[in-house]
């Protein structure tokens, strides 16, 4: 199937204007007779709900946790870029569309990117309009930072929390739409499926988790954002119940899913203690600005205290590898470094899956007061999860998935290939490509809620007739009843092993053969033991208590069943992709120096996956991806 | 790392059912374990044993998201000061400890089941004037409303709440006067919350009265057992913003208060 992704004719940066433009437009009393699902509730959910409810459609918004303001968008602590050039250093639109480019290794949708680049200032309006608390200097205008090696200083920022104060920016605005009557929501609803109805999206069918009523929704559009697949690794900086249900399920009723490959692994979080672990805690990377990364140089140093090995002894290996960044290297670059160092035996703390991250240097020249006024909170929560002072000893810090870049395929209008279904923030692929940059998922979320779909959507509902799919259509009968067997099936199913216990096992399998560093010969291994693995899950699975109550390992058990599919998806994308590019290594696939070799003669495009009824046997759609204005190169940072 | 063996005295409870306390033995739990991660193993040994697991709320395990919600040996979150119970870890128990596990309790907070309790109230104080109303498109430039850094930082003080309850739970009223005036107080301050403050203040204290949290009667339990350590003179100014929004109303220069008010 040949893919459109509906890119606006002429020059980059008068797409969006042009495209804005030429959007349909709904008069306001027929607004009012469409009704849109909303799937999810962090920052894309809940701008999205808000501002389409402004203009007048009829909203419903659904989120498992018990409150839309604790979707995991709320727990991204760097900030949020957006190229208002403040700080006269430079800055504009091109440049933050070119560094995002240049960052996703060119393999993101220019188009998007440019948009997205374009609406990163409005977003900063919006947000401080609504009371959103950005630091600011003593002048009163708001304070920026460089980040993630961005060049120029175009990050704001709210201390620490910068994605609580966004989310919590968009919750009220959700609020005042839901006082309003505008905005229904359903706080503790977890989707299960989506239905679809002559090839379009037009309902979903959800479990309220407190009384575990299965219930059908009908809309006249749906739109999902729902966030990342990190959990798929079971151990991600992810919170517990971030999942992939909703895609995977929106995927099997024939939406592409595009470039699962494509994970980001954050360098710097707080290494796994033992296997009764649950989640890992991210230290942000601000604290490679004075930390020095380091390993022993002999294998049998690891073993002692640090304070024991002599300087000499020390391996500060981003230091020797790349002279120029140094210990600020990107993240999939020191990511790599950091394994490669404990592959070789050479990691430190409990395993050997550690590096240090020492301060001793910094606070010898500027004083333990400074560091803790620049990092006191991170070292209280490294001592508090660890135990260690950060300022006595150094840290020790490990590779941990944090942001999945692949997603649902989507045109430019944010639509998938199955019309209706909107697909907004992480749980779509488009404006990251193989590698994003920090500071810009924030955006990226609020983007595509507050500008992007309350423009576009517009160009798919004024074909349709409002309210003429109705939840007794048969479609929603056929998949309220897919639902219950589903769930009647977990509980009745008698097995030994719990639903946790297949989940650490699938993401040890998933984190070893496709983790920073993959090759076609440990993929393979995965695509056999996977299915294996599914297959035990179905016949050896216990789930206690009852369908009809509130019951977390039901909940779970959902969204494992559907990890398990999807994780055949992920290795079978790493597999085909035989290039390196940003957050997809394939060892075969290097410079004689360990660095990434892309390959775009034969793997410039996004790869989207169609359904086929066989997991194993996905059909490969491809969009190929043109570079009119930032030119293919080696992305570089010796 | 060392081991704890450790007896749980845990609340179980389905929704509108009494509950009790279960006694568990908790043996070999690692100390480097966070709380809930000691849960988690609690929950599999029942599981093995084809037990029912206790129900909790959680989900970043970062100590942002508020979801986390017991009540340990009698204190929200637990022992430790500014810490969430995902961020408190097994360490700071002894061998031998008896650790008594409840959810959050009040009148305004129904349990749904064991530990699991129901916040809505919170979401619905919000609803009633937690926002500043402006829509999505094109305000001003951000930098075109200057804000001191002081007014700046202290909204950002108030708005470090997050929304877990701790605070009502803390309390022998089960008021919700520091969760509602932090969220009043960030937005009446700023220039943006101006226009509508008396209408915010009105409607959010008259919800929290309607949803059935008590009355503040200055003990400031909620304080010390705040994990983001918001401050009791929020409620100091939120009384005063409210002394003179019920003056304003009493004398007829009613503000429309936001969700219909009363």
């Amino acid at each position: 199937m040949s893919l459109d992704s509906h890119i606006p004719s002429g020059p980059m940066a008068m797409k969006w204007s042009k495209h804005k433009q030429d959007s349909k437009l709904i008069n306001p009393k027929n607004k009012r007779k469409f009704t849109v699902l909303v799937v999810g509730s962090g920052l894309a959910g809940s701008s999205a709900a808000a501002t389409l409810s402004e203009l007048g459609y009829k909203v419903k918004c659904f989120c498992f946790q018990d409150s839309a303001r604790r979707a995991h968008s709320i727990a991204a602590q760097g900030g949020i870029n957006a190229a208002k050039n403040y700080q006269n250093d430079g800055d504009s639109v091109h440049r933050l569309f070119y560094d995002t480019v240049k960052g996703g290794d060119f393999r993101a949708r220019e188009a998007n990117v440019h948009r997205l680049a374009e609406v990163s200032v409005n977003i900063i309006d919006q947000c401080v309009a609504q009371g959103v608390p950005f630091a600011r200097e003593y002048g009163g205008m708001l304070a920026n930072r460089s980040f993630g090696g961005a060049q120029v200083s175009r990050t704001f920022y709210a201390r620490g929390q910068t994605g609580q104060q966004l989310l919590l920016g968009a919750y009220s605005a959700l609020n005042k739409e839901i006082a309003a009557g505008g905005v229904q929501m359903y706080p503790r609803t977890e989707m299960l499926d989506i239905v679809t109805v002559d090839g379009h999206a037009k309902g979903i069918i959800t479990r309220n988790l407190v009384t575990g009523k299965i219930e059908a929704h009908a809309g006249d559009a749906v739109l999902l954002c729902t966030g990342g697949y990190g959990n798929v690794f079971y151990l991600s900086t992810n919170a517990m119940g971030c999942n992939v249900t909703a895609t995977w399920r929106a995927h099997k009723k024939g939406a592409f899913f595009a470039n699962p490959c494509y994970t980001q692994i954050h360098p710097t979080c707080i290494p796994v203690s033992g296997d009764y672990q649950s989640k890992l805690t991210l230290m942000s990377e601000s604290l490679r600005n004075d930390g020095r990364v380091w390993v022993p140089k002999k294998k049998e140093d690891c073993g002692k205290a640090p304070s024991q090995i002599a300087e000499a002894d020390r391996d500060y290996y981003l230091e020797r590898k790349y002279p120029s960044f140094g210990n600020l290297a990107p993240r999939d670059i020191s990511s790599r470094a950091a394994k490669e160092a404990c592959d070789d035996g050479r990691g430190v703390g409990p395993g050997g899956r550690g590096v240090y991250l020492d301060f001793a240097e910094a606070i010898q020249q500027f004083g333990a007061n400074t560091i803790a006024e620049r990092y006191g909170n991170l070292f209280e929560m490294y001592e508090r999860i660890t135990g260690e002072s950060a300022y006595k000893q150094p840290m020790r810090i490990y590779p941990a998935v944090h942001y999945t870049m692949g997603g649902l395929w989507v045109d430019y209008n944010l639509m998938s290939n199955l019309p209706g279904l909107h697909v907004l923030g992480e749980a779509n692929f488009s404006d990251h490509g193989a590698n994003r940059l920090g500071a810009s998922a924030l955006m990226q979320g609020l983007a595509d809620g507050y500008f992007v779909i309350p423009t576009t959507i517009a160009n798919y509902l004024v074909g349709q007739k409002p309210g003429s799919i109705t939840t007794e259509h048969p479609e929603f009968k056929k998949a309220l009843e897919d639902c219950n067997a589903q769930t009647k099936h977990f509980l009745s199913n008698k097995g030994k092993r719990s639903v946790d216990s297949f989940h650490r096992e699938l993401g040890l399998l998933v984190w070893d053969k496709c983790g920073m560093a993959r090759t076609k010969e440990g993929l393979t291994e995965a695509l056999k033991r996977i299915p294996e693995l599914r297959e035990e899950f179905k016949t050896n699975l216990f789930v206690p208590g009852s369908g009809d109550a509130c019951n977390p390992e039901l909940e779970k058990a959902g969204r494992v069943a559907d990890f398990m599919e999807f994780a055949e998806l992920l290795c079978l994308d790493a597999r085909h992709r035989e290039e390196s590019c940003g957050g997809h290594f394939r060892s075969e696939y290097q410079y004689p120096d360990g660095e990434a070799k892309r390959d775009d003669e034969n793997f410039c495009y996004a790869a989207a996956w169609e359904y086929t009824g066989d997991y194993g046997k996905p059909t490969l759609n491809k969009e190929p991806l043109s570079f009119e204005e930032v030119h293919l190169a080696v992305r570089s940072y010796k | 790392m060392s081991q704890l063996n450790l007896h749980l005295k845990v609340w179980r409870q389905n929704a509108g059912q009494p509950g009790h306390f279960q006694d568990i033995e908790a043996p070999e739990i690692p100390d480097h374990a966070s709380f809930l991660e000691m849960m988690d193993i609690v929950n599999e040994r029942l599981i093995a044993k084809g037990e029912e697991p206790v129900a909790f709320d959680h989900d970043c395990r970062e100590g942002i998201c508020g979801m986390c919600s017991m009540q340990i040996n009698g204190v929200p979150h637990g022992p430790e000061k500014a810490t969430t119970t995902c961020q408190l870890h097994m360490r700071k128990f002894r061998t031998g400890d008896t650790i008594w596990i409840e959810p959050f309790r009040a009148k305004a907070f129904p349990v749904i089941k064991d530990l699991v309790v129901d916040r809505g109230a919170f979401d619905r104080i919000q609803q009633a004037g937690g926002f500043v109303s402006v829509r999505t498109g094109a305000p001003q430039d951000a930098n075109a409303l200057p804000i001191g850094k002081e007014i700046a930082d202290a909204a950002m003080d108030a708005a470090e709440c997050i929304g877990c309850g701790a605070c009502v739970a803390a309390c022998k009223n089960a008021s919700a006067m520091l969760f509602v005036s932090a969220k009043a107080g960030q937005l009446n301050l700023l220039p943006q919350g101006k226009p509508e403050k008396d209408r915010r203040t009105l409607g959010m204290v008259r919800q929290m009265d309607k949803e059935g949290f008590g009355n503040c009667t200055n003990q400031y339990e909620c304080e010390a057992a705040c994990p983001k350590e918001i401050s009791v003179r929020w409620i100091t100014k939120l009384n005063r913003d409210y002394a003179v929004a019920a003056i304003k109303d009493a004398l007829g220069n009613s503000p429309k208060v936001a969700g219909g008010g009363d």
